[in-house]
């Protein structure tokens, strides 16, 4: 881990541009929670030339599907779920003014190159930790498509969301240089 | 003859789905912490003890661990001389599903059909139920609430005699190798070996449910386990798949007598939100 970071949202590229893989990073502000449904929908709007229900410009979308809230609680557990299904509608959205992405694991090529083309980054949040996430968001409304439920469009409101730099700017990916970093080599396996 | 009423069933269903989810095992947080120790990448153990706090949380302000509560994954074994009394075993098992996904604030992962509407049952049924006929007048009750992420990255091959043994372990590793970060490293990697095509992938899933940290009862498969543990931890995806020495927690192999041209191996991987309940009523 390299470097403790504060994030407000929107965020702005020279912020982003300093930051490197394994960085750990705190977000603070307002993140739009989509997943494959959502995304579907997006690209539809989008195909028609229709507009979209936020502004991506500057803004994050986080890769969740949240439990249901108990009476008392903005959020039920809310961790993140695989980026990989997104893939196909990332770059997209990313030339249209998407910032960054909230996810878990690898992306294919083409969104790399959309995250450097628009010095965008991708953030890793723990998968399976979304009791703890949870925690740091403070309040959830559904903005569109409420009909999904747990896949509903929604803007989250989060207090130092903690996450790592998974993809830089620079084009630099933590899974490929952290496995590298730790793999030890078998004459055969 | 001992009787078990469809009411026992339901509220003993219904308790078993939300404890599976709030509370993680003993054994898993035991291995955690020692796998903590081991880990030698910073992001790594920046993300165990996220994932143990994660869990401390969970079970305290009483929500699910993750938010992919899964599938409803049930294991029944019910004695010969139970009798079970006021209505359907698998209509019951499904209620209990039903109503322990609502009152326990879980979220409702099951469509009706897999390709066409993809529309949500929103109840979380049906559950996916095995059952077992035993000696005994006991009924056991197990559920393994199943995410999607890590079952995803499941693989099953019909491998032939002459692959042998070392096209197991490269059959294994290679997995853990593609599934990288997706399925929530560290993982448990169950792997059914023998049977048949059907039976290899729920011995694979049988072999989850064991605690961690046990071996295979036969020496040279508790082996097997220990030399693909080993590998697999050499790989480097570590935690997450961000690099680390910590990519499996354990490795659980469970084996079958199979036909002389066969050898089925199904690989079932486990993300390190393990969670199985039982109850023995
Ligand atoms: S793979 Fe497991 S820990 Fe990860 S998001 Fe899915 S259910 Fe949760």
């Amino acid at each position: 881990m390299s470097k403790e970071i504060y994030l407000k949202t929107p965020l702005k590229t020279d912020e982003l541009v300093s930051l490197n893989i394994g960085d750990k990073v705190f977000i603070t502000g307002i993140l739009y929670t989509a997943r494959d449904a959502v995304h579907k929908k997006l690209f539809a709007l989008l195909e028609k030339k229709e507009p979209l229900p936020f502004s991506l410009v500057g803004q994050v979308i986080y890769y969740v599907g949240p439990s249901p809230a108990k009476p008392g609680d903005p959020i039920g557990s809310a961790g993140p779920t695989t980026s990989y299904r997104m893939d196909k509608y990332a770059p997209a959205l990313l030339d249209l003014g998407l910032k960054a992405m909230i996810g878990k694991g690898v992306r294919s090529k083409e969104v790399k190159e959309a995250v450097v083309r628009n010095k965008a980054v991708y953030f890793i949040a723990v998968g399976g930790a979304g009791a703890l996430l949870a925690q740091t968001i403070k309040a959830s409304k559904v903005i569109a498509y409420d009909e999904l439920g747990a896949e509903a469009l929604r803007e989250i409101t989060v207090e130092n969301f903690p996450c790592f730099v998974g993809l830089d700017t620079k084009g630099n990916d933590l899974y490929e240089q952290g496995v590298a970093t730790y793999q030890i080599h078998e004459e055969t396996i | 003859m001992k009787e078990i009423t469809i009411s026992t069933i339901i509220n003993t269903v219904e308790k078993l789905c939300i404890d599976a989810n709030y509370y993680i095992g003993k054994d898993v947080t035991d291995c955690m912490k020692a796998n903590l120790e081991k880990e030698e990448s910073p992001v790594g153990k920046e993300i165990l003890s996220q994932i143990l706090e994660n869990n401390s949380l969970a079970a305290e302000k009483q929500i699910p661990m993750c938010q992919d509560t899964g599938v409803a994954v049930i294991f029944l074994e019910v004695g010969q001389e139970v009798h079970i009394v006021g209505g359907s075993l698998q209509e019951a098992i499904h209620e209990g599903v039903r109503r322990g996904y609502e009152k326990g604030y879980l979220r409702k992962s099951m469509v009706y059909d897999p390709i066409m509407e993809r529309k949500n049952t929103k109840d979380n049924t049906p559950a996916i139920i095995y059952t077992d006929i035993v000696p005994g007048d006991t009924m056991k009750i197990t559920i393994a609430p199943k995410g999607a992420g890590s079952e995803n990255m499941s693989e099953l091959r019909m491998m032939t005699p002459s692959d042998g043994m070392e096209g197991v372990i490269q059959f294994v590793v290679d997995k853990v190798k593609r599934a990288s970060g997706n399925p929530c490293p560290p993982v448990v990697v169950g792997v059914g070996l023998g049977g048949n095509f059907e039976q290899s992938a729920l011995l694979a899933k049988k072999a989850l449910l064991r605690p961690l940290g046990s071996r295979h009862t036969e020496q040279k498969f508790a082996d097997l386990e220990r030399t693909l543990l080993e590998k697999i931890n050499k790989l480097g995806i570590g935690p997450m798949g961000l690099g680390g020495r910590i990519t499996a927690l354990d490795v659980h192999i469970e084996t079958m007598a199979c036909h002389i041209a066969s050898m089925p191996v199904a690989i079932n991987i486990q993300c390190h939100a393990s969670r199985h309940k039982t109850v023995i009523l």
